[in-house]
């Protein structure tokens, strides 16, 4: 495969990557099965010894599941006789997951234990006398949890988990899992889009307060809060961030006077969707670290949870939520999050925009596959971390480390 | 019928004021989880969401069509029915949006009936799109 980058600062992007199904299945092979750290899911979600749940890895179904001493595992969910889907179930708990098509039977680590007939009846038939049950167990990847957060990867040679989440990463999971949470709950929402349009919109904090009107309309977000874009220093992780009432509203009315915004005269006559009670040291309403390739931690507010990306084919998506709240919350403050849910998800006052747009540039960009999206707000060049928002150079730094995994960096090309 | 015709403020009017409209879907309930896709406890919420859709929100532009089976009654009161919610978009494309089932308790308010309590429970968990017409 070649990709042909008119600049080696990524500021242009050829459309064709996002509608190229070729592309697509390089993608899952050098990506999401390559040296990267993959969201599974949350501790929280498999307690118990011999709980398991399903997940997926790009295109590859995968079980998560805890041994008898506690320990996780995950593999992938295709029995290694004929290829047919192990779990089907979304949880549960068990000893033995048994594939129902010949009962061929898998121990919580993903490891074949055994098979019906393996010696024949009556002496007759059965597997040969040297199979190896050892050597024909599904994949497995390399697990790790961070505060509860539980990655994946397939590749022997990806560095430990934390030096890849970087410094800032995994502080932000820390921030984020600081004490133990419960899950309130899950929304999926499948968008007609390629998976990078929803990377690229993670990474865009242009569009933050300008798109998601709502944001801007009551005050939640403005580009003119106190805020900005972090990176780790291989600018494959991003965080767009912001800190609570850090502007005037005088300064808003100016700088968003040219936009569509009505923040002169719109209030909800209900405001409880916008209180914030600040939990966290740092004292950021809206925080968003997204971590190459599949996740992001998202609070805004007091809404809190982890959105997985799920490809689903070269033209579409599924964008995978699980809201949490904190164990030790009180019964007011676990209705005060789900209140906050209304901002959140496939029907967030300020996320449902994101479908629609994403959805606009997959129909536009098809008949586009020569021309390029032009990425240049905030400046060519190197990509660094910025103290504002007016900035889409997080997306230069998501290719340009795409790139490097794909095999096709740009001449020279800027990292 | 007022959803189906874009009168989203009409559809407003026919709750109490105290009223509870909640959309989740069926995952979420058959784990005995408390997520929701959209929650306004009280008729200004909903008032809330229409205008905010009027005046803020951008969505995917279609027309809704809902096709509600046989209410039936509960012991409680309250009552429930399936219904099945296409969408068509502005070229006249369809697709099958959402199925699930309502639970509805109504009440009697100066001689009419209000809607107390709407629990939309969505088969349909991965929402197409969008969500932002409420089902």
């Amino acid at each position: 495969m070649k990709v042909d980058w008119p600049r080696n600062d990524y500021s242009r992007v050829p459309f064709h990557l996002h509608h190229d199904p070729e592309v697509y299945e390089l993608e899952m092979e050098r990506i999401f099965r390559g040296p990267t750290w993959s969201y599974l899911c949350l501790e929280a979600e498999l307690p118990k010894p011999h709980d398991f749940r399903t997940t997926w890895v790009g295109d590859t179904p995968v079980v998560v599941s805890r041994d008898k001493a506690g320990a996780l595992h995950a593999f992938v969910n295709r029995c290694s006789h004929r290829g047919a889907m192990i779990v089907r179930e979304l949880r549960g708990n068990a000893e033995r997951l048994v594939c129902l098509y010949h009962r061929w039977c898998y121990s919580n680590a993903g490891e074949l234990t055994g098979l019906p007939f393996r010696q024949g009846l009556r002496g007759e038939g059965g597997m040969p006398k040297d199979f190896d049950m050892k050597a024909v167990s599904p994949r497995r990847l390399r697990v790790q949890s961070l505060n509860g957060v539980v990655f994946g990867t397939f590749c022997e040679q990806t560095e430990p988990l934390e030096e890849y989440l970087g410094a800032f990463g995994t502080g932000m999971v820390k921030r984020f899992f600081h004490k133990p949470v419960k899950i309130l709950g899950y929304s999926r929402q499948r968008i007609q889009g390629n998976w990078k349009l929803y990377a690229e919109n993670l990474r865009d904090t242009y569009h933050a307060s300008l798109l998601h009107e709502f944001f801007v309309t009551y005050g939640v977000d403005r580009a003119t809060q106190k805020g900005g874009v972090k990176m780790d220093e291989r600018h494959r992780h991003n965080m767009n961030h912001a800190y609570a009432a850090s502007d005037s509203q005088e300064e808003a009315l100016k700088a968003y006077a040219d936009t569509a915004a009505r923040l002169d005269r719109m209030r909800l006559r209900d405001t409880k969707l916008l209180q914030f009670k600040n939990e966290y040291a740092d004292g950021m309403n809206l925080a968003a670290p997204t971590f190459f390739p599949n996740v992001l931690l998202i609070q805004i507010n007091n809404s809190i949870g982890t959105r997985q990306i799920r490809p689903k084919g070269v033209d579409a998506h599924e964008v995978f939520q699980t809201l949490f709240c904190y164990e030790d919350d009180d019964e007011a403050m676990v209705r005060h999050r789900l209140l906050s849910a209304n901002l959140v998800g496939p029907a967030g006052f300020v996320s449902m925009e994101d479908g629609e747009a994403i959805e606009v540039v997959q129909k536009a960009s098809q008949s586009a596959k020569d021309s390029y999206a032009v990425i240049e707000m905030g400046g060519r060049g190197a990509v660094k971390d910025e103290t504002h928002r007016v900035t889409e150079s997080p997306i230069r730094g998501f290719w340009s480390y795409w790139a490097e995994l794909m095999g096709v960096e740009a001449p020279g090309g800027i990292r | 019928m007022a959803l189906d015709e874009d009168r989203l403020e009409d559809w407003v009017e026919l709750f109490d004021e105290d009223c509870d409209y909640r959309v989740t879907t069926r995952e979420n309930v058959e784990q005995g989880l408390p997520n929701v896709l959209m929650w306004c406890d009280n008729k200004n919420m909903l008032r809330d969401r229409v205008e905010s859709y009027r005046e803020v929100n951008e969505y995917n532009l279609h027309y809704d069509r809902h096709v509600i089976g046989p209410l039936r009654m509960l012991g409680d009161g309250s009552f429930e029915a399936s219904y099945s919610l296409f969408q068509t978009d502005l070229e006249g494309n369809s697709r099958l949006f959402s199925v699930g089932r309502y639970r509805v308790e109504a009440v009697m308010k100066d001689g009419l009936p209000k809607l107390k309590t709407v629990l939309v429970v969505a088969d349909t968990g991965t929402i197409p799109s969008l969500l932002a017409t409420p089902i």
